[in-house]
């Protein structure tokens, strides 16, 4: 994929609020080339006096097609993210830009056995990835690992664990608040999960870890120290206004 | 003038001449790398120049040390949007570690710790316009934010000023280092928003 194009008209087409400050959202944009999954997008908004404002999503649709679907996580003290999770209704325009970066991204092509990482709304281009896994006939083995604060914090929950089988594994994290009769008190991802939940390094997985920046810190230092080659771990970080 | 979004604009930031276009002012210091963040102590730290003859003039951390050192206040603008702005840094301006290269190539790949490379024009790190800066703010430079050394190079996005900085190639042509082979400008002027490819 090469060439970003210019911006491209996008219709909000869809929404819903699915965490307590967290809402999906579908644009239909009828120039979009499709995307890879993990690929991200730059949206912008103009204000009716002329004044934009731009930011990077992450998209967790994936392939031909022009829906392009994002989940928005409200910033209290953001610019563009409360009016993406709020304000904006079907039928609202905007604008974008994209697909971006051919790095965090998983190709139909790639044997090896994968690991996915996500803290809070990390998980959408894992999502994107899981989604176009499940969807093709590749049988590498993909883990993951989902870190919440809480059962309600969880994007895209029923449908990720809808994928358990012989092809896909996830495993819950919950750092502060559990669901009634969970084993595991809450608490950060620390060491012990990952060595019991991850791919190990021996089954040179290639892991893809998204989050705030500290959660993605600590999570690759963990994998580092536990053998895993650094050049097999792709991080994605997000935080700041 | 794009589209309007129907009821965007309540919620505005101020505008601020410093901000090149398309940027937005933050006050923390986002963190963004495309893995984990190498732990390189001082002691094992290494900084050295190849030019096309092959030719290597290293620096140890004492080296550098030992070399002019300069306070630097600057904005910094990275490419996913976020400037800050009066940023105060210490480091050894790259003009110094220059005057003891030879080379006629006009092109350089900055190499990290890490195995990062991004390409910067040479007269992009001549003239006091560069530095290896290893302090942030009055405090060493933080692992996760290129410490101990990494490139500054503030007139550029700031993928240029490469963390974890270990060396430079000297390259006859302007080859794309890591994220310009990933979708980013070959350059990377924030004034002239070259964002991408």
């Amino acid at each position: 994929m090469a060439i970003v194009s210019d911006w491209s008209t996008g219709t909000v087409s869809g929404g819903e609020k699915i965490t307590p400050t967290g809402r999906i959202l579908r644009l239909d944009v009828p120039s979009w080339p499709g995307n890879l999954p993990g690929q991200h997008l730059d949206l912008r908004l103009t204000a009716d006096d002329g004044y934009q404002a731009v930011r990077s999503y992450s998209i967790a649709s994936y392939g031909p097609g022009t829906t392009v679907e994002l989940a928005v996580d409200e910033l209290p003290d953001g610019e563009v993210s409360p009016y993406l999770v709020e304000d904006v209704q079907p039928g609202d325009q905007l604008e974008v830009r994209g697909p971006i970066g051919n790095y965090f991204v998983w190709r139909e092509q790639q044997t090896e056995p994968v690991q996915l990482i996500a803290g809070g709304s990390g998980i959408v281009p894992l999502v994107s990835i899981v989604r176009a896994h499940q969807a093709s006939s590749s049988a590498a083995p993909f883990r993951m690992i989902y870190s919440v604060r809480a059962p309600e914090d969880a994007y895209y929950a029923a449908e990720l664990d809808s994928y358990s089988g012989d092809r896909f594994s996830l495993e819950w994290v919950y750092t502060r608040t559990t669901p009634a009769g969970w084993a595991r008190p809450a608490g950060r991802i620390d060491r012990a999960v990952i060595e019991a939940s991850a791919l190990p390094a021996s089954d040179d997985p290639t892991v893809y870890v998204c989050g705030p920046t500290g959660f993605v810190e600590a999570v690759a230092r963990i994998l580092v120290d536990l053998g895993h080659d650094p050049g097999r771990v792709k991080t994605e970080r997000f935080g700041g206004a | 003038m794009g589209v309007i979004s129907r009821g965007f604009g309540s919620r505005r930031r101020e505008s601020d001449p410093h901000l090149p276009p398309g940027q937005y002012l933050t006050e923390d210091f986002p963190v963004l790398s495309a893995g984990p963040t190498p732990a390189i102590d001082t002691a094992d730290w290494s900084f050295t120049i190849v030019n096309e003859t092959g030719d290597r003039t290293s620096w140890s951390w004492a080296d550098m040390m030992a070399m002019p050192i300069d306070d630097i206040g600057t904005d910094i603008h990275c490419v996913t949007r976020w400037s800050k702005l009066g940023t105060h840094w210490r480091g050894v301006s790259l003009d110094h570690f220059f005057e003891k290269v030879k080379t006629s190539d006009a092109y350089t790949m900055v190499h990290s710790y890490g195995g990062y490379t991004t390409n910067v024009p040479l007269e992009d790190l001549l003239d006091g316009k560069a530095w290896i800066a290893f302090e942030f703010e009055g405090e060493p430079l933080d692992p996760e934010h290129g410490g101990p050394a990494r490139l500054l190079v503030p007139h550029l996005y700031f993928w240029k000023s490469a963390k974890w900085v270990n060396g430079i190639r000297m390259h006859s042509n302007d080859d794309p280092g890591f994220w310009e082979q990933n979708g980013y400008n070959i350059y990377g002027d924030p004034w002239k928003e070259q964002r991408y490819w």
